[in-house]
């Protein structure tokens, strides 16, 4: 009697396919975005050249030269493919306000940004998750409905107020922590960073705490939860029961909202003057620095379309009820 | 619809209170109504700058909570600054589901290839967030507030519209819904006559959380310089202005701050208490 053992699973071939469909859907959005970031260039009021002079005096040379350098005289397709292979190696040309490659700008401000954008989801993990677990536990006692009233104020609120309301309570009133800057060496820089990742970990613990409350919720009401109480297996092991199904959507949904940081470090980078991509933006929007802003906008959109693959793809390998439905049809 | 959650009677209980925080929300987002039609009154004192007094603290005699550096009086600018404040969000959310009830019905009814072209177009949109769009067209096309609201109002469509087809999709396979067609009434009578009476809850609830968005992200882009100009009544711009005060009139700062935050609370509450009301009428 022989039992034939499947080469491997049946589902490997759908999910292959999809990840296939899914990337070149990805690529097909990143390649519109791209084109439309290039058009920046064109569609920005004022005169091309001018805006790509900046600040230099508008010679007949310093314009023959722009013209020459950005080869603006060629078709537009043969000019967006050109700017495309370029960007895809990461040149994205000279920066008119830093007179300075725009690679070499943004990588001098990712630090700050990268170290606040880390502390401040590594805080909003570690206090918005338990604080999450514990009210979908006891729903409606005071702990729920404080870190209720609490989530609401951070999912209304802009990390804006927020960081005013902290900076002003925290470093002009109460002098503890500096008032703006980003400090120089590792433990001044954390020290730097305290209060902008309060701020920014403020709406996203919010938006992490709801999700793992409703989660647990959902669990604590199924089925084996009742059959497991009806057994009469303690508390704090049906609670773990519960707990274990409901760390896939937890997890993987975490990673969804950190796509809500990059609007927030916006705004916390520039309360507290802080020298990241946050400001940079800012100032390179303000400045009409086109090269910048469209090296930002590509980056920002290929990071967010990587993260939403990353996490629909955990989603599906870390959950075997959502793989059966997706691909079993 | 029996109710077997152990939770039930008490959530319903609850229900029919009205918490007190609901109440607060209430006459709060009422006194904004009431600044909003004192506006006329106000604006002409809200804007009058006296460089010669300068800077009071609040508590200073004629002016409670004080002035700026340009002794604009802070209490009159902050009054007047409410209109901006509400008025283009709400605007922003009207506009923005308009255009969600449209597309996502006729997306969700007609299916085939306009609900395809409906759906990428939405996927594209929401493939950047609201706030980094918005700060790049408004920062390189430039802005003004009703460009700004205009903006907004195209960047929030996409998640309307997609939720607007899901409440459709739900609807389109009931009977009545076949009853309607059967009787060969033509496709927008059913859709609109319908099928959208039974999504509004959805999309009123959805309004006002919409609301509450706008206004944060309309008050963020102003607080960054683009939306309104210069001097304007407006909360982020007089954040952003009162920056500088900070020390010598911190009310310049903390009084609109603290008030986005609690009007931005007071209409997500709103919102979830309407949508609980709602849903608990249409189970029964």
């Amino acid at each position: 009697m022989t039992v034939t053992i499947p080469a491997r699973p049946p589902w490997i071939a759908p999910l292959v396919r999809m990840i296939l469909l899914r990337v070149a859907g990805m690529v097909a959005i990143l390649l519109i975005i791209s084109m439309l970031v290039f058009g920046l260039l064109y569609l920005a009021p004022g005169d091309l050249v001018k805006n790509l002079i900046g600040n230099r005096p508008a010679s007949p040379e310093v314009i023959a030269a722009i013209r020459a350098q950005y080869h603006l005289d060629d078709p537009l397709s043969l000019q967006y493919w050109r700017w495309l292979t370029r960007a895809l190696i990461g040149d994205f040309g000279q920066s008119i306000r830093m007179q300075a490659p725009v690679i070499d700008v943004i990588a001098s401000r990712t630090g700050v940004t990268l170290a606040l954008c880390a502390l401040a989801f590594a805080l909003a993990v570690v206090v918005a998750v338990p604080l999450g677990v514990l009210s979908a536990v006891r729903p409606d006692g005071w702990l729920d409905r404080s870190v209720t009233a609490v989530s609401l104020v951070g999912l209304s609120a802009p990390s804006f107020a927020i960081g005013l309301l902290l900076l002003y309570a925290f470093a002009y009133y109460l002098p503890i922590f500096p008032v703006y800057g980003g400090g120089v060496g590792p433990i001044d820089t954390l020290y730097h960073l305290v209060l902008p990742s309060i701020a920014l970990a403020l709406g996203l613990g919010a938006i992490l705490m709801r999700l793992t409350r409703t989660t647990v919720l959902r669990e604590l009401d199924a089925d084996y939860i009742l059959f497991a109480r009806a057994r009469g297996m303690r508390e704090s092991r049906v609670n773990r029961l519960a707990l274990r199904n409901a760390a896939i959507p937890i997890t993987t949904s975490a990673g969804l909202v950190l796509t809500y940081l990059i609007g927030g470090t916006i705004l916390v980078e520039t309360i507290f003057a802080l020298p990241g991509l946050g400001t940079l933006l800012d100032s390179s929007v303000l400045y009409k620095d086109i090269g910048v802003v469209q090296a930002l906008t590509l980056m920002v959109a290929l990071l967010i379309a990587v993260i939403t693959l990353v996490v629909d793809l955990s989603y599906l390998l870390l959950d075997p009820r959502v793989r059966a439905k997706e691909l079993g049809r | 619809m029996t109710n077997l959650s152990l939770l039930g009677g008490r959530a319903a209980a609850a229900g029919r209170r009205i918490p007190g925080s609901l109440v607060v929300s209430f006459v709060l987002i009422a006194l904004c109504l009431v600044a909003i039609a004192l506006t006329p009154f106000v604006s002409a004192g809200a804007t009058a700058q006296n460089i010669l007094d300068g800077l009071l603290p609040p508590g200073s005699p004629g002016h409670i909570l004080g002035t700026d550096e340009l002794g604009r009086d802070i209490l009159l600018l902050t009054i007047a600054g409410t209109g901006s404040a509400l008025v283009g969000p709400a605007c922003i959310a009207l506009g923005s589901m308009l255009i969600g009830i449209l597309f996502g019905s006729l997306g969700a009814y007609h299916r085939g290839p306009l609900d395809f072209v409906i759906g990428r177009a939405t996927d594209l949109l929401l493939a950047l967030p609201v706030m980094l769009l918005a700060i790049v067209v408004a920062g390189i096309f430039g802005s003004g507030y009703w460009i700004t609201v205009l903006l907004l109002v195209f960047l929030f469509s996409p998640s309307d519209v997609r939720i607007v087809r899901a409440g459709v999709l739900e609807q389109a396979p009931r009977p009545y819904v076949e009853a309607a067609q059967m009787l060969s009434l033509s496709r927008w009578r059913i859709m609109f006559r319908h099928i959208l009476p039974n999504v509004l809850p959805l999309i009123i609830t959805n309004l006002l959380l919409n609301i509450a968005i706008a206004l944060v992200t309309l008050s963020s882009l102003s607080f960054l310089g683009l939306g309104v100009a210069p001097g304007a009544a407006d909360w982020g711009r007089q954040i952003s202005d009162g920056r500088s005060i900070m020390l010598d009139n911190p009310a310049a700062v903390i009084v609109p701050a603290i008030l986005i935050i609690a009007v931005a609370c007071s209409i997500n509450l709103i919102g979830d208490w309407l949508g609980k009301v709602i849903s608990q009428r249409s189970d029964r």
